[in-house]
């Protein structure tokens, strides 16, 4: 049986194999940052971290957006092969793996160096929190509510440059006559994001709060609502038909080179802007809220610890949980990735137009609309964005048939 | 059903002049068809000798003003996946990792398997061997998740070993359909004769039914280094980090836009993938037919 | 020792020792999880899986998700469409190819080669030729025909075909070579002594050479059928489902909901559909095609 200890020997030295070295830890760090600001955004972290002696980040990029790595990052934790730390975003992606204990507890170190005490908003950290104790670190805050233009194609075109959601509908026309696409979009969760955004901007804080917090069926079949779909409505009108499997860089980039006119995309497109060289306010806009209510949401992502058995990584996590929150990281971090910092103690003065007026906007605690991720489950998530999606490609499906699916979703929401 | 020495050879009506209205229309349709084929290699390679402005404004069918290979060199070189910017070379010695003990287990595992269901059925055997074909239908991501905690359990979750196992798990069905097929088509009197002499189960196999069966062979290698070298998802999945397969490491450099997409980057990263299914496929097309007549066709 | 036919279960001893690897893989991967996945559907498993059962919950909201039931939908057309020509372009070009032709090396190259690329591979180069910016539409609109419509890929009426035109390319060659094997082993003599009786062509490939191939056509239909049933990740590579939800397929809302949107209940309550139609279509065809019979050189 010659075959069968071939087979032996060759699981003993695959094991050997992978077997771990002791002393100074290689940290994996999974994320998805690979776009062009965004790497050079990881890069700051890891070279941050590398500084510190001893320990290295080991980068361990995915490409493609949260729906490629998450279920990779996922499984990868439950296989019991975890990384040394992962992005993911706040809320209850990470929820079911923090009950289930596979987290690293940060209580300690947190309490330790007051994190609550700096934290800005406060509810960055509570969406960290399960049972009152701290699982993940925030790293920045990231709001959807933002409408990208250039300017210089509306004034091409003969047009004032937009500045709200009802100029750039009304200059579609003329941007389509001289072949300029009034708005870019792509994937799936791009055109999600645009319903995202109508529904705070078009719908007003109120109706949001009462969707994303009270699950409000009857608000989800109000009046109100019905005109956030009707502006859904208009959007699919104003997108080119090669939207479909576009990249958001991509579609940012169609904005940066004047090919198209706007993008309604979460202020990280900032960061491909700042890439380019272009500056805040002359070579490119920014319509917070859509330019109607100038209200921001506080997403943002987040590093989650995976436990591990061995002590020597665990104090490896805790290291650069500890540098994720110190200031010098947050300024250097948040400058090239375009967000805004988690610290209430820290001044941006080099912060560019469009920064600076989602700072303002965030330091008053009524404009803070509480993030989609902490609202709604992943699951009513994808359902809402299924919804969405087939609404935006579909022309013929109307107003009135998608509300009736989208009260339908909100009255089982849990 | 008899041996027969000359599978493998054309076996059509009796050949007629090269330029009769048949054969033609014949050549015609065939050349139609190679056509519809090779329209998107000849895109791909086409748009990965090009340069990015010529890219930007020319078609995509007409051929490169300026030839470059620029292209090339990034993408096996120095194409960006997040922070390494070391290109595909990295997945390609991963997946020659993955690929080559994949491939061996797996055969060797299938081929006893398809040699004891044909030959040396026992009670159930033929239970398990319908069993094991609707294993084929069952979609993976149905499994997926079983089996990384069956994986885990067993210690090899992340590892190559893990990778390994689930490949041999996976190429199993086909695999064995193929061997069980070919087994049964061989003369049975070879195998009687080797029984009256007193020759046990593993005698037969080496000295008698393996020297037979070059042909078979030939064809569970060709699906096997198809299969799994182009996969993505157990190799994303149960290679673990530092041994994420070239597919994988593609998936990063095409979706991982530093911005302007690179088109002739991504062609030529694609390409370079493909390449070793490829030149495999150039190289023992032959022998796959052949195989194929020997294993598939008898039933 | 097999020849002293000791007591039952150690008879055929070595038979039995080389069949663990399958027994193994049947039993745990194939019938265990299967198990496994149809117990834990009738669960509320979210991202994790427990065993808090709901009855048929996770059915009835599958069945009132449009998303699925266009995505079943999808796989019929992709089904029948991909099924039917793959066989007969299939056949036919294996037929022309069979007909002593010059260069059959390089048509049979040519025709095989797409199927060494991945789907990954595959869905790229379409999504780029389909692309109305500048792919065939773009190219013939250059040419001067301005309102020429080709975009398959963004109509969401036509973006399974799409995927079907993609798949056809990969998969047709394989059915070319399976059918070319089949067709070689066909004797001479039958050629011979159709052309005696004055039989023409066509005819005698339909009523005499495909009756005979019948194996061939059974192998093929599995390899095809499996591929079917499978397919997730052409359309992710191509379409990622879009436009909307158009061209969703039923294995890319398992996958999206276990995985992406941490439903496990409801993915695998999804998973379970697929198997069971899986089941209905294949054990009339199982049970026809391995009813036990006795074969020759079996070890008895």
């Amino acid at each position: 049986m010659r075959f069968h200890t071939g087979f032996a020997a060759l699981f003993a030295s695959s094991v050997l194999f992978s077997a771990g070295s002791a002393g100074a830890v290689d940290l994996e760090v999974t994320h998805w940052w690979t776009s062009g600001g965004e790497a050079a955004a990881a890069k700051v972290l890891a070279e941050s971290y590398d500084k510190l002696g001893g320990d290295k980040w080991v980068d361990g990029a995915i490409a493609g957006s949260g729906t490629t790595a998450r279920p990779i990052i996922v499984s990868r934790i439950l296989g019991g092969n975890p990384m040394g730390a992962t992005q993911l975003n706040t809320g209850r992606d990470a929820e079911d793996l923090v009950k289930a204990g596979l987290m690293t507890d940060l209580s300690e170190l947190a309490a330790k160096e007051g994190w609550a005490d700096f934290i800005r908003p406060s509810k960055l950290l509570d969406a960290c929190k399960y049972e009152g104790k701290i699982y993940c670190v925030p790293v920045n805050i990231h709001s959807w509510q933002w409408m990208w233009t250039n300017p210089s194609v509306f004034k091409d075109a003969g047009v004032n440059p937009p500045a709200n959601w009802k100029d750039l509908v009304a200059a579609a026309p003329k941007l389509k006559e001289k072949g300029v696409i009034p708005l870019a979009t792509g994937d799936a969760w791009q055109v999600d994001g645009i319903f995202r955004v109508l529904l705070a901007a078009i719908g007003g804080k109120e109706l949001y709060l009462k969707i994303a917090e009270k699950k409000d069926a009857e608000a989800a079949a109000g009046p109100e609502m019905k005109a956030v779909l009707q502006a859904f409505a208009e959007a699919r009108e104003l997108a080119d038909p090669g939207y479909v499997g576009r990249q958001w860089n991509e579609a940012t980039s169609l904005v940066l080179t004047g090919k198209a006119g706007a993008q309604v995309m979460g202020d990280w497109a900032q960061s491909e802007f700042g890439t380019a060289g272009k500056v805040a306010g002359t070579d490119y806009d920014c319509l917070p809220g859509l330019g109607v209510y100038p209200m921001l949401d506080t997403g943002g992502d987040a590093f989650y610890f995976p436990k591990s058995d061995n002590p020597e990584v665990t104090k490896a996590q805790l290291k650069l949980a500890s540098m994720l929150v110190s200031k010098e990281t947050q300024v250097s971090f948040n400058l090239a990735k375009g967000s805004l910092p988690i610290r209430g103690d820290i001044d941006l003065n080099t912060a560019n137009a469009c920064m600076q007026k989602g700072i303002k906007i965030l330091a008053d605690s009524n404009n803070v609309l509480p993030a989609y991720e902490q609202a709604f489950s992943s699951d009513t998530q994808g359902q809402i964005e299924d919804l969405s999606t087939e609404f935006f490609a579909d022309k013929n499906m109307s107003v009135d048939d998608a509300q009736a699916r989208f009260v339908e979703i909100i009255t089982e929401a849990q | 059903m008899s041996t027969r020495p000359s599978i493998g050879e054309p076996r059509g009506r009796k050949p007629k002049r090269f330029l009769s209205p048949a054969s033609i229309m014949i050549y015609g349709i065939l050349i139609v068809a190679a056509i519809y084929y090779l329209v998107p290699l000849y895109v791909m390679i086409m748009t990965s000798i090009k340069g990015m402005p010529e890219i930007r404004l020319g078609n995509i069918f007409s051929p490169p003003v300026e030839v470059t290979f620029q292209p090339w060199v990034t993408a096996w070189n120095s194409a960006c996946t997040g922070l390494s910017c070391e290109g595909i070379k990295v997945g390609f010695f991963n997946s020659m990792k993955i690929l080559i003990p994949s491939v061996i287990i797996s055969i060797i595992v299938a081929s006893v398997n398809g040699y004891a269901l044909s030959n040396w059925r026992f009670k159930g055997s033929e239970f398990f061997f319908t069993a094991l074909i609707f294993g084929a239908f069952i979609p993976y991501q149905v499994m997926l998740y079983p089996l990384v905690i069956i994986t885990r359990e067993l210690g090899i979750f992340g590892t190559l070993t893990g990778v390994i196992v689930i490949h041999t798990i996976f190429g199993m069905p086909i695999l064995t359909l193929l061997f069980r097929n070919y087994f049964v088509s061989l003369p049975p009197e070879l195998f009687k004769a080797a029984r009256v002499d007193g020759a046990g189960f593993w005698r037969i196999f080496l000295q008698i039914m393996l020297p037979m069966s070059v042909p078979i062979f030939v064809v569970a290698v060709i699906l096997q280094v198809t299969g799994i070298w182009n996969d993505f998802l157990f190799g994303v999945i149960f290679a673990g980090t530092k041994n994420f397969p070239m597919t994988v490491q593609l998936n990063n450099i095409v979706n991982s836009t530093q911005g302007v997409k690179e088109y002739n980057v991504n062609m030529a990263a694609t390409i370079l993938t493909g390449a070793v299914p490829l030149l495999v496929y150039f190289f023992s097309g032959k022998y796959f037919v052949r195989g194929i007549a020997a294993g598939a066709v008898k039933g | 020792m097999p020849n002293k036919r000791p007591f039952a279960p150690l008879r055929n001893f070595n038979a039995k020792v080389a069949a663990v690897p399958m027994i193994a893989t049947v039993l745990v991967v194939f019938v265990g999880c299967t198990l496994w996945t149809v117990v834990y559907s009738f669960t509320s498993s979210r991202s994790l899986p427990v065993l808090d059962f709901v009855g048929f919950d996770q059915y009835e909201r599958l069945f009132r998700t449009t998303r699925w039931n266009v995505a079943l939908k999808n796989l019929a057309i992709y089904g029948v469409l991909s099924l039917v020509f793959s066989l007969v372009i299939g056949f036919i070009l294996a037929a022309l190819m069979d007909q002593k032709i010059r260069f059959e090396n390089t048509f049979r190259t040519i025709f095989l080669y797409p199927h060494a690329l991945s789907f990954i591979v595959t869905g790229l180069a379409w999504q780029w030729i389909l692309a109305p910016t500048f792919g065939i539409q773009k190219v013939v609109r250059d040419l001067g025909f301005e309102t020429f419509e080709f975009s398959l890929l963004t109509n969401s009426r036509y973006t399974i075909y799409a995927i079907v035109i993609a798949g056809l390319w990969q998969g047709t060659g394989l059915v070319m070579a399976l059918m070319l094997a089949g067709l070689r082993t066909v004797d001479d003599e039958i050629w011979k002594a159709a052309r005696v009786d004055g039989i023409p062509a066509w005819k005698t490939y339909v009523f005499i050479i495909i009756p005979m191939m019948r194996p061939v056509f059974v192998t093929t239909l599995v390899i095809i059928a499996a591929a079917i049933v499978k397919i997730y990740d052409l359309v992710v590579a191509m379409t990622n489902g879009g436009p909307g939800i158009a061209s969703e397929v039923p294995a890319k809302y398992v996958y999206d909901l276990m995985f992406s949107r941490g439903n496990l209940g409801q993915g695998l309550a999804a998973s379970t559909i697929m198997l069971t139609t899986v089941l209905i279509i294949l054990v009339p065809w199982a049970l026809m095609e391995f009813r036990p019979t006795n074969r020759k050189g079996g070890a008895k």
